[in-house]
């Protein structure tokens, strides 16, 4: 009742102030007029009743006063008139504000905008129950990198751990979808899973049902569950249950939908799944044993990540009769376990902790800088505050109305700051490289705006604090004396700390967003191995029941090549399995005559690409010895095989490789097996990436190999602009048959998008470069110029007793360059430090790259020279009777 | 009136206050000059502290407050005891009865 009561009076008061205001006057006056009243009838004449009553009541506005100050709106009153004055003062100086609120937000922005994109990623639960039971297993590759699982493995974990409730494997799957009548076919993006997929993660399908484990078996029944995206796309509701959908050619029953919050973390654009319907009990030369899956679970709940690996790592050491291993699944040491979480992040992890390193020196040169600009505020502020003081105001109320100004250019800074960050996660969601997990995910959310303003009252408490302090310890006798210039040489101290801790933290931001830079535009250098300009790429999905046999899909490719190579601008063109920097990943085991026992280690798998002659040509790939494909090379003849140059030199030195035997591909162990001839060398492309070494590859000719391949791309080499020619290569080929075509794109936008990562780093990097070189320039020279400025009078004194210019220039720029050398000394070391957090970003620079070192250093000892340079020499310039004259 | 113990003792006022508005609606200046009246002028009351007093003891629901006409015909606020109020008086007149009840038996025993 009372506290009701408090609040709606106070509330009243705060909103009626002049009313409130008012009924304490009116107050006040009855009690003077009844003692007036009081005093006549004691037999006072009015004059003397009325100053009696004066006096019992005493100061009427002090009286005021004391009743106006109880309540806790009073508190907000003054609080209230701070902010208003503090307000004023702002827009009085608008240079200062505008500066200090822009540094702010440039800082503020950047640190939500990146822990809004972050957190999803690093360290928000994925969108699953009990999230962080949900774990990705991988076999164990070279240096401990993950590797797809093999089904065979998957049968046998499941079968003996025992510290997973569900475990699951699911197989990238693009199904054509084939509409009824003359609609478009679609390429569509699925997943063919076990059964215990969605039980594993956790969500059930929102409508309809999950799948069953008796669908999971080979030639089971056709089923689907496809995501709400996909349902509301084609029935434009839910009720695509119980409907049949023609997939590659065969008719799936939906049986589910999914709801439309399912994220599907390890194919997030899926709409579609199937069962996986593999063989338990199948022959290591089928795809089963094949790495190809990925394998999440879910740990029972009370086990730990650790007691799962040591389960499966013990299943590993002991073989049991009843689950063979092949050599190359063999289990021996156990596998990867780790949160899906992680696995997820894992690709990604270092390039965004390198861009929270980064925001974060930039929000501490911002602070830097906003600190330094109350500082040079609260010296100009002394005599004021030496005035109130010694008018009484007390020191706790003046730290309070100091603090209030700083809070209040925090908040303006934070307000627009979130601005910013909004601007800011949109730029960096288009800008993010389609590999980064949970992009969906990513939004400026309620926990990032709590993070900011956090950040920003922290930041203002911190920021207002120390000027405020120093106001508070002031004498205001010292300070009625004498405005601050005399006592300006207490500020060095400070500010010497100030210079120094910016050009640190600048460095060590400029030479790791430096570097980074350095290596994109090595990166960008390095040469993938073909000619990109002018070349049109495109999927081509031959899948389905008409091209049942392997000699119609082949006779299909031929046509439909000979079509394009029909269309007028159209200079080659040619198929291949896979399409270098286009994300096609596919590796086929390699064994030579010359080396009939290679260990793993000394021949791993070798990228395989199946081609019609006129590959090399189109993408303008050289030849270094032999010859290409060419039209001899069909079923009938020898199997040929090309190779690339690097591969060739390590295997055979200085030996001729053309002639040399080798078998590629399946079943090369088999004696059963024919040798393949190499008929030829060329050179080397970047296949995953053009920052990854591995590029061994193997060349065959689509006459030869084992089958034809359903979806192969299309290269096509133009005289014209090679995007303008998509619509007419698709009429060609859909002038054979209207097949799915997919991924259309010319290969010099595949290289841009294959850096993605790095160029998203790289942008990031630059933006925030250019903030804080802006930043770190404008703070330094705000710090050295103001502490120049603060010595106008000294430099007056010496010019009078007969300093030269040069003598004043030397002494300045002398002194502020060894707060530079010290800040410059200081950032070096933490630069070498930080440039560890990078260096797995780097490409052909090393993190002691002296041309980065070199060049930050420069700039900020250039910038540094003309902060003190210039104040200075425009001191000196002035004549010293003026500089006197003007205290 | 003389000046020594006109003071009122800290922490009574309040009580006086209520004891006063329990006989019936009364402003201000009504309050200061019963209490001086009861009290035969031991205790003087300064306006400043009886009116922040009522703000207090208004937000804490002990008091009611109405602008009425006085009967004189001036306007004047009047303050009025609230149900709550009156427990708090009686809750307030026998801990102060202990005390002073305390205080005597301290003070007898010493003399």
């Amino acid at each position: 009742m009372s506290l009701w009561r408090q609040l709606t009076r106070g509330i009243r008061n705060l909103v009626h102030r002049d009313a409130a205001d008012r009924d304490v006057a009116d107050e006040v006056q009855h009690y003077v007029d009844e003692a007036t009243t009081a005093g006549i009838a004691r037999g006072l004449s009015p004059g003397a009743a009325r100053r009696a009553a004066q006096l019992e009541v005493g100061n009427v506005t002090a009286v005021r006063e004391a009743v106006r100050t109880y309540g806790w709106e009073n508190l907000v009153g003054t609080t209230l008139a701070d902010i208003r004055y503090a307000t004023r003062r702002l827009t009085n100086s608008p240079g200062f504000t505008v500066v200090a609120v822009v540094t702010l937000a440039l800082g503020i922005g950047a640190s939500a905008a990146i822990f809004s994109t972050v957190n999803p990623i690093l360290f928000a639960a994925l969108p699953y129950p009990q999230a962080d039971r949900v774990v990705m297993m991988s076999d164990i590759g070279a240096a401990n990198s993950p590797v797809d699982v093999t089904f065979g493995t998957y049968v046998e974990v499941a079968a003996r751990a025992h510290s997973f409730s569900e475990l699951a494997v699911a197989n990238a799957w693009q199904p054509a979808l084939t509409g009824s009548g003359e609609a478009e076919p679609e390429r569509l993006q699925g997943q063919q899973v076990s059964a215990e997929y969605f039980r594993t993660l956790g969500i059930r399908p929102a409508v309809g049902r999950d799948f069953q484990a008796a669908e999971d078996v080979p030639g089971g029944p056709r089923v689907a569950i496809v995501s709400e995206r996909l349902a509301r796309r084609r029935a434009g509701d839910s009720h695509l249950v119980g409907q049949s959908v023609v997939l590659d050619g065969d008719p799936y029953t939906v049986i589910g939908v999914m709801p439309a919050s399912f994220e599907n973390v390890l194919a997030p654009t899926a709409d579609v799944w199937a069962p996986l319907q593999y063989n338990r009990t199948a022959s290591f030369q089928t795809r089963e044993w094949g790495h190809h899956l990925r394998m999440v679970g879910r740990l029972k709940s009370g086990v730990t990540l650790d007691q799962a690996r040591r389960e499966v790592a013990a299943v590993g050491r002991s073989q049991l009769a009843e689950f063979a291993r092949p050599p190359w699944a063999n289990l021996a040491g156990g596998m990867l376990i780790t949160s899906l979480q992680a696995a997820m992040a894992r690709d990604v992890k270092p390039v965004l902790l390198a861009i929270v390193g980064g925001v974060l020196l930039l929000l501490a040169i911002a602070s830097v800088n906003v600190i330094n600009l109350l500082l040079a505020r609260g010296a100009l502020r002394r005599g004021e505050i030496a005035v109130r003081t010694a008018l009484g105001a007390g020191r706790s109320r003046l730290v309070r109305q100091v603090l209030t100004e700083s809070v209040v250019l925090a908040f303006l800074g934070g307000a627009i700051g979130v601005l910013l960050a909004q601007a800011g996660v949109r730029a960096l969601v288009l800008l993010a490289p389609a590999g980064l997990p949970r992009l969906g995910a990513i939004r400026l959310d309620g926990a990032v705006v709590i993070f900011a303003l956090v950040l920003v009252t922290a930041i203002g408490m911190l920021v207002g604090l120390i000027p405020s302090l120093q106001v508070a310890r002031g004498d205001p006798a010292a300070g009625l004396q004498h405005g601050s210039r005399r006592t300006a040489g207490r500020h060095h101290a400070t500010r010497g700390v100030l210079v120094v801790t910016e050009i640190a933290l600048a460095l060590v931001l400029l030479t790791g967003a430096g570097l980074l830079w350095r290596s994109i535009h090595r990166l960008f250098g390095v040469a993938p191995g073909f000619d990109a300009s002018n070349v049109l790429s495109m999927q081509v999905d031959a899948s389905g029941h008409r091209y049942g046999p392997d000699s119609a899909r082949y006779q299909f490719f031929q046509q439909a090549g000979d079509a394009v190579r029909r269309v007028p601008g159209v200079t080659a063109a040619a198929f291949t399995s896979q399409l270098p920097l286009s994300g096609d990943f596919e590796t086929y085991g390699v064994q030579f005559e010359a080396h009939p026992d290679p260990t793993p280690d000394d021949a791993p798998a070798a990228f395989r690409y199946v081609v019609t002659p006129g590959y090399f040509q189109a993408m303008r790939i050289p030849l270094r010895r032999g010859r290409f494909f060419d039209a001899r090379d069909d079923r009938n003849a020898p199997e040929a095989v090309i190779i690339n140059e690097s591969y060739a030199r390590r295997v055979f030195g200085d030996r001729d490789p053309i002639g040399q035997r080798v078998r590629a591909g399946p079943e090369i162990g088999s004696t059963a097996r024919p040798w393949d001839v190499i008929v030829g060398v060329v050179g080397d492309v970047k296949q995953a990436s053009l920052a990854v070494g591995q590029q061994d590859a193997f060349y065959v000719p689509i006459g030869q190999w084992w089958w034809v391949d359903n979806v192969q791309s299309l290269v096509v080499r133009t005289s014209v602009d090679a995007k303008s020619l998509a619509p007419a290569v698709r009429n060609a080929i859909w002038s054979v048959d209207r097949q799915p075509i997919t991924r259309v794109a010319t290969m010099d936008d595949l290289l841009a998008r294959s850096e993605a990562p790095r160029h998203f780093a790289l942008v990031v990097f630059e933006a925030f470069a250019l903030a804080a070189l802006m930043l770190a320039a404008v703070g330094i020279y705000g710090i050295l110029s103001g502490s120049v400025t603060e010595r106008t009078r000294e430099i007056g004194v010496r010019s009078a007793l007969g300093a030269s210019r040069g003598n004043i220039l030397a002494l300045v720029v002398r002194q502020g360059m060894m707060l530079t050398g010290m800040g410059v000394a200081i950032g070096l070391a933490g630069a070498v430090a930080a440039s560890r957090a990078v260096a797995t970003l780097l490409f052909g620079v090393s993190r002691f790259d002296p041309l980065t070192y070199g060049a930050v250093v420069a700039v900020l000892v250039g910038v540094s020279g003309v902060a003190c340079w210039l104040p200075a020499w425009r001191a000196a310039k002035v004549d010293p009777v003026i500089t006197l004259r003007a205290e | 009136m003389d000046d020594a113990n006109t003071d009122l003792i800290q922490g009574t006022l309040d009580m006086l206050i209520l004891k006063t508005l329990s006989l019936g609606p009364l402003h201000g200046f009504g309050i200061a000059r019963r209490i001086e009246q009861i009290s035969r002028g031991v205790f003087k009351v300064n306006p400043g502290s009886l009116l922040t007093a009522f703000q207090r003891l208004e937000r804490a629901g002990w008091l009611d407050a109405e602008w009425r006409e006085t009967e004189n015909s001036r306007r004047a606020k009047f303050y009025s005891l609230t149900r709550p109020g009156r427990r708090q008086l009686e809750r307030e007149t026998a801990d102060w009865m202990r005390r002073v009840g305390a205080v005597t038996r301290l003070l007898k025993a010493e003399g």
